[in-house]
């Protein structure tokens, strides 16, 4: 309830208003759980971009993996990551070798959640995309039947970079991929999503920004 | 309620109300008779239209603040959609943010009717500040290519469109058949109707290209074709919706249209440039807001400062 209330009078006015949003190839935005939207990550508005993309009535199905350490770091942002985003929360330090990190996630699946993904692991360079992690590649394997759909952002990295408090308006572009799934393998599997990502980031055309 | 309409004013936008039920039934007709054709643009365009004028309609009889903030709306979504076009620099972002702030400025000076600081705050005081702001900053490289596409961007999208607005406050008085909203009406469809007439009469007649360097789709006839009509239709409009006499109005028609002509084409030549085609999607089958102002960039301060001059 209260998550609906903040996503309707605060993050859709935000994100359709403030922002705006150019969305490519609407028609593969996933309509039923479970599945695995990954994306670029340069903001903290990327969250609320995907979540606002996917039919209204998923809302509460919707999981954000998001870093348990910077989310976890006061009571107030764990209590709003928890009750509002419904993140599930991932230790980016691995500790003991024999729990699975992605437990939790592997579990959402199982109940018919959507996972919201960023592989980059962290938001790095405005702009910029770095090096996916292969923990999405472990997730994919435990799962090889859910759907894995590729979604690349431009602009909000802009919008609101890291370590900056003023969001300043920028149309984002949203270029939705064809889902993939488990290939079998670990390197041609992150390949192939690496590869998906940046064919859909040449589709568009982005203004230089330096 | 409609106290700041004249009854003129209300018929013209019962007008424009029937020329869109027309266009849809046409629409409806041409599917029906060619099945096999594809008009999936055309009635995406039309649909544009109905919500686009729609909104305008509400706006322009809900209240004179209500359609101030219907053109500071635009101004934001028409800024926005340039700034997210052009390249910027990272070092600017700060200064991208004072540009957006002297939007909702520069139309409360529309409605204090506050002429003097109007028009003097974007081409003066702005034009001297973000400079300002940039150097504070210190990043050199590129300085005058970001300070030169901001100005320009706040000159076409927010100061130039603000015109359009300032009819709304002046002195009803002067304009006893159309009042404010009258010389808006007048503005904007002229302006929308001298687009489809360029358009239609390309579409049907044209041969030989304008500006085949900046538009290969733009003709002489098709110029010329709008050029008459949009005159023909603003000389029989002006008495209804504006203080023009006769041969003013045949002036306002002409400036119309040219004007209308060039907006069009400085915006194509901005994308070309770009490299993109539309300037967004946001209405469908138009393309992006910038496509759909990019004439009335040209029009709204060209007939308000004839119109202001001659009778204010």
């Amino acid at each position: 309830m209260l998550q609906r209330l903040f996503f309707l009078l605060i993050v859709r006015p935000l994100v359709l208003i403030v922002i705006g949003l150019n969305i490519r190839h609407r028609e593969r935005i996933p309509l039923t759980g479970p599945a695995i939207v990954v994306s670029n990550h340069n903001s903290h508005l990327d969250t609320l971009v995907l979540m606002t993309l996917l039919p209204w009535r998923l809302l509460p199905r919707l999981r954000p993996v998001a870093a348990k350490d910077y989310f976890f770091r006061n009571r107030l942002l764990a209590w709003f990551a928890v009750h509002i985003m419904h993140i599930i929360p991932l230790e980016r330090e691995i500790l003991d070798r024999h729990q699975d990190p992605f437990a939790a996630c592997s579990e959402a699946l199982q109940n018919g959640d959507i996972l919201i993904l960023f592989p980059e692991g962290s938001r790095g360079d405005p702009e910029q995309l770095s090096t996916f992690k292969t923990g999405i590649a472990h997730l994919a394997k435990r799962n090889p039947d859910v759907p894995i759909t590729p979604i690349f952002l431009h602009g909000l990295g802009k919008a609101l970079p890291k370590g900056e408090a003023i969001l300043v308006p920028f149309f984002c572009d949203v270029f939705i991929g064809d889902a993939v799934r488990w290939s079998g393998d670990r390197g041609s599997f992150m390949t192939s999503l690496e590869q998906e990502i940046k064919t859909l980031a040449e589709e568009g055309y982005c203004p230089a920004w330096e | 309620m409609l106290s700041h309409i004249t009854p003129s004013v209300l018929a013209a936008l019962g007008g424009v109300l029937g020329i869109l039920v027309v266009a849809s039934l046409i629409a409806a007709l041409l599917k029906r008779l060619h099945p096999d054709k594809n008009y999936s643009e055309l009635i995406q365009r039309i649909r544009s239209w109905w919500i686009m004028i729609g909104i305008f309609s509400g706006a322009i009889l809900l209240s004179r603040t209500a359609s101030i903030l219907f053109f500071a709306f635009v101004s934001f979504l028409a800024l926005k959609e340039y700034l997210s076009l052009i390249p910027t620099r990272r070092a600017d972002r700060r200064v991208l943010f004072w540009a957006y702030a002297a939007i909702p400025v520069q139309y409360y000076w529309v409605h204090e009717q506050w002429y003097g600081m109007f028009i003097i705050f974007i081409p003066v005081y702005l034009f001297l500040l973000l400079p300002m702001r940039m150097v504070m900053i210190g990043e050199t490289k590129e300085f005058l290519r970001a300070a030169g596409t901001l100005h320009w961007g706040l000159m076409t999208m927010v100061f130039s469109l603000s015109h359009a607005a300032f009819f709304l406050v002046l002195d009803g008085t002067h304009n006893p058949a159309g009042g404010g909203a009258g010389l808006v009406l007048y503005l904007i469809f002229l302006t929308q109707f001298n687009d489809v007439a360029q358009y239609v009469w390309g579409k049907l007649t044209g041969r030989h290209k304008i500006i085949p360097k900046v538009s290969p789709n733009k003709t002489w006839e098709g110029f010329l074709g709008g050029v008459g009509t949009t005159t023909a239709l603003a000389v029989l409009l002006a008495p209804h919706l504006t203080p023009l006499t006769l041969v003013e109005s045949l002036g306002a028609g002409l400036l119309i249209a040219l004007g209308g002509f060039i907006g069009d084409v400085t915006i194509s030549a901005l994308k070309r440039d770009i490299g993109v085609k539309d300037s967004g999607s946001l209405l469908p089958g138009h393309g992006g807001i910038l496509d759909r102002i990019d004439s009335l960039t040209y029009t709204a301060p060209l007939l308000f400062h004839y119109v202001y001059y001659l009778h204010y």
